[in-house]
């Protein structure tokens, strides 16, 4: 069963048994911004807040909550997320955003059996960190919607907050 | 966390003898299972177990050699041209449609129109008969177990002519509400009901409220997808209007579907698509539609997966719906008094708790673990069993959850396959231990 262990690694399961960041944030001034997954009904609530939306790339996430159902690879990756981007500039979410994405995207070479561990995409100076944890979900590709969901619904969140 | 019967009280209702239809399964499941060359495979080294069969069933060798012979002798565009081939392809094509209308107990053959699949066999009724027989403020009646086929063409139609959509809600377990039929029915010009949820099983009576919708001078729409491939069926005896059905899940090959209709409807019904093939005669200035069916088939049919539904409706016919039927209430049995002896409140099975009340399917939430782990954790043990919304959200949304899993049964599935999925779920349950 090694498989299982790669995709459930223990900080996954850590953040989908004890997820940080959840509940709500009052809009405004925070926005709120939904996401769904059609594939497995999964629907993700991001809450948030920044400090000055005026400032672009410098505005500053001064809250950010999560809301909604989902498997434990949506719920952990939008946990690690929320950890991860608090206090964060827009500037840096966004580049996390990328380098997070990059992890996830399915290289050809894989998909034919190719290379067993992706290909260090992450272009950014920015570390992953715990979020490392989840790179075994490229090996199971109809998963990778569910640990991209949270980081799309925040970047239409910024987007959002951005347009007033 | 759901509305369905807690695991308990399933238990409850099982503690009685074996039901009668589980004593009357005679099935030969190991000689069906032996043709279905896809279930001899493998996964993770262990056989197969394919509980996924409501979204799409394995094919039969018979159905897979049917269309390489139609290929390999017999293949050519149907219909327009005089040279014997052209003949043969078009025996081959009207040959199936013959056997489609017996399997299903239609009056002619001509009221079976050939489709891509029940979608479009429902969204040809909508575009249609709705389009030309329903006005702004008319009402339509659907049904809360509808799958997003029987809901989103109505949709679609109801924003673009101002009609009024009612739906009729569901009990506690499942089944539709009945005590306010009269009134959703009143002044209804259709009604829109599936024969069997593809996520919980119920069996709605489909011939009582096709009297109760006629008494209202409503037409009758049949989402049959579920149903034709597992329950003997006759339209004549469903006294429906319309029903559509898709290949895929009856041992067919995808990309052919169907929709029966009577043919006094189908004769008043304007085309759908336009094209070559569903014409009389063509002129700069208009054109003459064909006579029934074909004038709801514009352009090349999928001649040989229409050649794959008539060997698949054969085969079923061979096996006798009535047999199929016993077989899977006694799967039903044994799974809802499996389930619920290994798993007891840890599991909620979702719809009617009494076998016979429902179709080969099963839907379940098991110790609160997410649909989606559950079935990776299954498929480690190589049992196929779906996650997700099953393209119903509105009844998703009655039952309280965003997902469920899914497992279903076939004519190749066996008690065995249910003690697979139960030491499969034993396993999910120890791995995530939380
Ligand atoms: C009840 C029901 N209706 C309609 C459909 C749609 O079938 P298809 O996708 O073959 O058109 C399905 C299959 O998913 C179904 O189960």
């Amino acid at each position: 069963m090694s498989g299982l262990e790669d995709l459930y690694r223990e900080i996954i399961l850590d953040h989908y048994r004890n997820p940080r960041n959840r509940g709500e944030l009052e809009v405004p001034p925070a926005t709120r911004a939904e996401g769904f997954n059609p594939l497995c009904g999964d629907e993700i609530v991001v809450y948030l807040h920044l400090d000055d939306p005026t400032r672009g790339d410098s505005a500053v996430v001064e809250d950010v909550r999560i809301g909604g159902q989902g498997c434990s690879i949506s719920q952990s990756s939008a946990s690690m997320m929320s950890a991860a981007v608090k206090g964060r500039t827009v500037g840096e979410v966004r580049e996390l955003t990328r380098a997070f994405k990059a992890m996830m995207s399915i290289h050809e070479g894989e998909l034919e059996g190719g290379a067993a561990e992706p290909a260090d995409a992450d272009p950014s100076e920015l570390r992953l960190g715990d979020l490392e944890a989840l790179r075994g979900v490229v090996k199971f590709p109809v998963r990778i919607k569910c640990a991209t969901l949270s980081w799309n619904t925040l970047l239409q969140g910024i987007d959002d907050a951005e347009a007033g | 966390m759901s509305t369905g019967p807690t695991g308990a009280a399933v238990a409850a209702d099982l503690t009685g003898d074996r039901p009668a239809d589980d004593a009357a399964d005679d099935l030969d499941v190991a000689a069906v299972k032996a043709d279905f060359p896809l279930l001899a495979t493998t996964k993770h080294d262990r056989p197969l177990v394919f509980l996924d069969s409501a979204a799409s069933s394995q094919k039969p060798r018979a159905v897979l050699e049917a269309m390489d012979h139609y290929y390999e002798h017999d293949h050519t565009n149907v219909h327009r041209a005089a040279y014997d081939l052209a003949e043969r392809a078009t025996s081959a094509m009207e040959g199936a449609r013959g056997k489609v209308a017996r399997f299903i107990g239609a009056g002619s053959a001509e009221e079976v129109v050939f489709t891509k699949n029940a979608t479009e066999a429902i969204n040809l009724v909508a575009r249609s008969w709705g389009a030309a027989n329903l006005s702004p403020g008319d009402a339509v009646v659907l049904t809360q177990l509808e799958h997003h086929a029987n809901i989103v063409p109505w949709q679609q139609l109801a924003a673009e002519r101002g009609l009024e959509l009612r739906w009729v809600p569901l009990t506690d377990d499942a089944r539709l509400d009945l005590t306010g039929l009269d009134q959703l029915l009143d002044g209804a010009k259709l009604l829109g009901v599936t024969a069997m949820s593809n996520v919980v099983g119920t069996l709605p009576d489909v011939r009582a409220l096709a009297d109760a919708a006629h008494a209202a001078g409503a037409l009758v729409c049949v989402d049959g997808c579920q149903s034709v491939p597992h329950l003997p069926t006759s339209v004549a005896d469903l006294d429906a209007d319309f029903v559509a059905f898709s290949g895929h899940k009856m041992c067919g090959p995808t990309g052919v579907g169907v929709l029966w209709a009577r043919r006094e409807l189908l004769e008043e019904m304007p085309p759908f698509l336009g094209g070559g093939g569903m014409i009389l005669d063509v002129r700069l200035d208009g054109f003459v539609p064909a006579d029934v069916p074909h004038r709801f088939e514009a352009g090349t049919p999928p001649i040989a997966e229409i050649v794959g539904l008539g060997a698949a409706v054969e085969y079923l016919e061979a096996l006798g719906m009535d047999r199929v039927r016993r077989h899977e209430v006694a799967m039903n049995a044994y799974a809802l008094r499996t389930l619920t002896e290994r798993f007891g409140e840890e599991i909620t099975i979702h719809g009617p708790a009494e076998p016979a009340a429902r179709g080969g399917v099963m839907s379940f939430e098991f110790r609160g673990i997410h649909p989606h782990d559950l079935s990776q954790v299954l498929d480690q043990h190589g049992v196929c069993v779906r996650p997700g919304h099953h393209c119903a959200k509105p009844l998703m949304r009655v039952l309280g959850v965003g997902a469920t899993a899914r497992a279903s049964w076939y004519v190749y599935n066996e008690e065995a396959d249910v003690d697979a999925l139960a030491d499969a779920l034993a396993e999910a349950g120890r791995f995530f231990d939380f």
